[in-house]
């Protein structure tokens, strides 16, 4: 894995990407957990690895706090004693620790359940509480390893609002590392997706959902993406088949698809758009309130049509169908 | 269930419990209270239990962090340092009791020095004892606790770092009390073993009434003198150790054994 970032304090980096991409790695190196092969990690002036000049800093010694996946409250230790921890191991007096932690927990709406054991709560509440953890010894960096994806579905929108209000406050750096797009997309101030160990987009999170640049954001947003050249208003796609769009453009360009700009229709329609093409219904799953068609023929792509859509039209796995979708409505960028 | 299976095992459950029952069987109990009240049980068993106590104390405060050394560290020969520590558990105790003679007795490596710098004797004092009974449990506790770190999880001490506190204090804090039951499991298994020491203690620290003749060597002595006096003495010993393992299992051993 071999990287190169710049986190501005108050500032929120998601590192998007899929499973051993090596997004954990990053966090590990950041917390000097694991110490890097090569290169160097600054924090407000002070670094705290540099292997050329053979530094590197033990964790403790770095002001930074953590949430991890599975929280890692100590079992052994009561709420508010987990909270205090990282105040006490910097030198905090007990009582004084104790008091910090409680406000900690006031803030995460957890004042009253400061006495219970790390086992009695809620999968939200342990996570809320492994936040006020991290945050109570005001750390500079704040690393987040996958904090929702523990959580069932509503939890997980509860406490990803809760996240999100608690990282608009913190002044330091923080640094998300997750596989879900969405909370990239509602945490981040700005995205960078790594594959196979290297960075494959960086950009501000709407830009990276308009305009994925590899299959895997394309697909993680949920867009069809398709790499052609540009000639004018027509596309040229690299896979055959032809779509034309609103601006003109010209060399190596992408083609991005929105699956709900995309309808279907049981036979050729008529007087219809430039942007025709027949296609083959190679699988389809419930997704929402509508149902997400994937697809395949010279121009793959992803549709969402109602329940009743799909249901009028009889549609089933190798139906022949026409797809059509609006110049105005695809967007198309440089590769 | 099979019968290949069952057959063996109710043997098994036979031949381990019908001598303790032979024991109980064999106990003049009308001659309890005197055999029980004579001077030299009540010296023997307290010999046993101080001895047996103090042997699981150094244990523990040796081999905690020995066992630490063995899960967490990363320092080269572990496996060797393993081996070597564990050594006591195969040796026959008679050998322990010899080998410790040899460096601790006056004419040993250490000893000389002992006694020609400080004028210190330790063989045949219930120091002896206690040491030659450390030198045969500790390993006990070693392997239980090294066997509990293994099992916890080292995120927590990855966790506690990440909040400032050093390999010190995440021991103290984090890692001590969360093997609690494992440790106290190995205390115990410790406790037991060092109560029911003969064969080393015999050898390095002789057998003298009141200061080194512990339990099991005072049942060895008095079953060639007075064998009703050695069941009475056996018997001493079964309860002890019955009532160790009732009063601990509940609170701490299930628990050990519950946990992953």
């Amino acid at each position: 894995m071999e990287l190169d970032v710049d986190v501005a304090d108050g500032e929120v980096l998601a590192v998007l990407g899929p499973n051993g991409a090596g997004k954990s790695t990053l966090l590990r190196v950041l917390a000097g957990l694991l110490p890097p092969d090569d290169g160097r990690v600054e924090v407000d002036g002070e670094p705290w690895d540099d292997v050329a000049a053979g530094v590197h800093l033990p964790p403790h010694r770095r002001r930074l706090g953590m949430v991890f996946q599975d929280h890692l409250l100590f079992p052994h230790l009561s709420v508010t004693d987990n909270v205090a921890f990282g105040l006490r191991t910097r030198g905090a007096g007990r009582r004084e620790a104790r008091a910090a932690a409680a406000a900690w927990l006031a803030r995460v709406e957890l004042a009253d359940l400061g006495a219970r054991r790390p086992g009695q709560l809620s999968g939200g509440q342990a996570q809320r509480v492994a936040l006020a953890r991290a945050l109570a010894g005001d750390p500079a960096l704040l690393l987040l390893d996958e904090p929702l994806s523990a959580l069932d579905a509503r939890t997980r929108l509860t406490v990803r609002a809760e996240l999100r209000r608690h990282l608009g406050e913190f002044r330091g750096s923080t640094v998300l590392v997750t596989h879900d797009p969405i909370d990239a997309m509602a945490l981040a101030d700005r995205v960078l997706v790594v594959e196979e160990g290297r960075v494959v987009q960086a950009g501000a999170p709407a830009e990276v959902a308009r305009h994925p640049r590899t299959d895997y954001v394309a697909r993680l947003v949920g867009l069809s993406l398709l790499p052609g050249t540009g000639e004018g208003t027509t596309v040229r796609l690299d896979g055959g088949g032809r779509v034309t769009v609103a601006g003109e453009t010209a060399g190596p360009v992408l083609v991005a698809v929105r699956p709900e700009s995309v309808a279907l229709w049981p036979v050729r329609p008529e007087g219809s758009p430039r942007n025709t093409w027949p296609v083959r219904l190679a699988g389809a799953t419930p997704h929402g309130a509508t149902v997400r068609c994937e697809l395949e023929g010279e121009v793959p792509l992803l549709a969402d049509v109602t329940a009743a859509a799909f249901a009028e039209m009889g549609l089933a796995p190798g139906a022949q169908l026409w797809a059509t979708v609006k110049a105005s409505e695809i967007a198309v960028y440089e590769r | 269930m099979p019968l290949p299976l069952l057959v063996p095992a109710v043997v098994a459950v036979a031949f381990l419990v019908l001598p303790l029952v032979g024991l109980v069987v064999r106990t003049p109990w009308s001659d309890l209270g005197p055999q029980l009240t004579s001077p030299g049980v009540g010296e023997a068993l307290r010999l046993s239990l101080v001895s047996a106590t103090l042997a699981t104390a150094v244990s523990l405060v040796l081999g905690v962090p020995l066992a630490w050394v063995l899960a967490r560290s990363r320092i080269r020969g572990r496996g060797v340092l393993r081996a070597l520590v564990t050594v006591p558990l195969v040796l026959p105790p008679v050998v322990g009791g010899v080998a410790l003679f040899l460096v601790l007795g006056r004419q040993g490596i250490v000893g000389r020095w002992l006694d020609e710098a400080f004028g210190l004797t330790i063989p045949f004092t219930t120091t002896a004892v206690v040491i030659a009974e450390t030198f045969v449990a500790m390993p006990f506790l070693v392997i239980s606790v090294e066997g509990a770190l293994r099992a916890a999880d080292a995120r927590y001490e990855e966790a506690a770092a990440t909040l400032g506190a050093d390999r010190w204090t995440t021991f103290r804090r984090v890692t001590l009390p969360m093997v609690a039951p494992g440790v106290a499991a190995g205390a115990v298994l410790c406790w037991a073993r060092a109560l029911g020491e003969f064969g080393a203690t015999i050898t390095f620290a002789g057998n003298f009434p009141g200061t080194t003749q512990t339990m099991p060597l005072a049942v060895y002595l008095a079953l060639q003198r007075d064998p009703e006096s050695a069941i009475v003495l056996s018997l001493v010993l079964l309860a002890v150790s019955l009532a160790t393992l009732l009063l601990l299992r509940g609170r701490w051993l299930g628990r050990a054994g519950a946990a992953p």
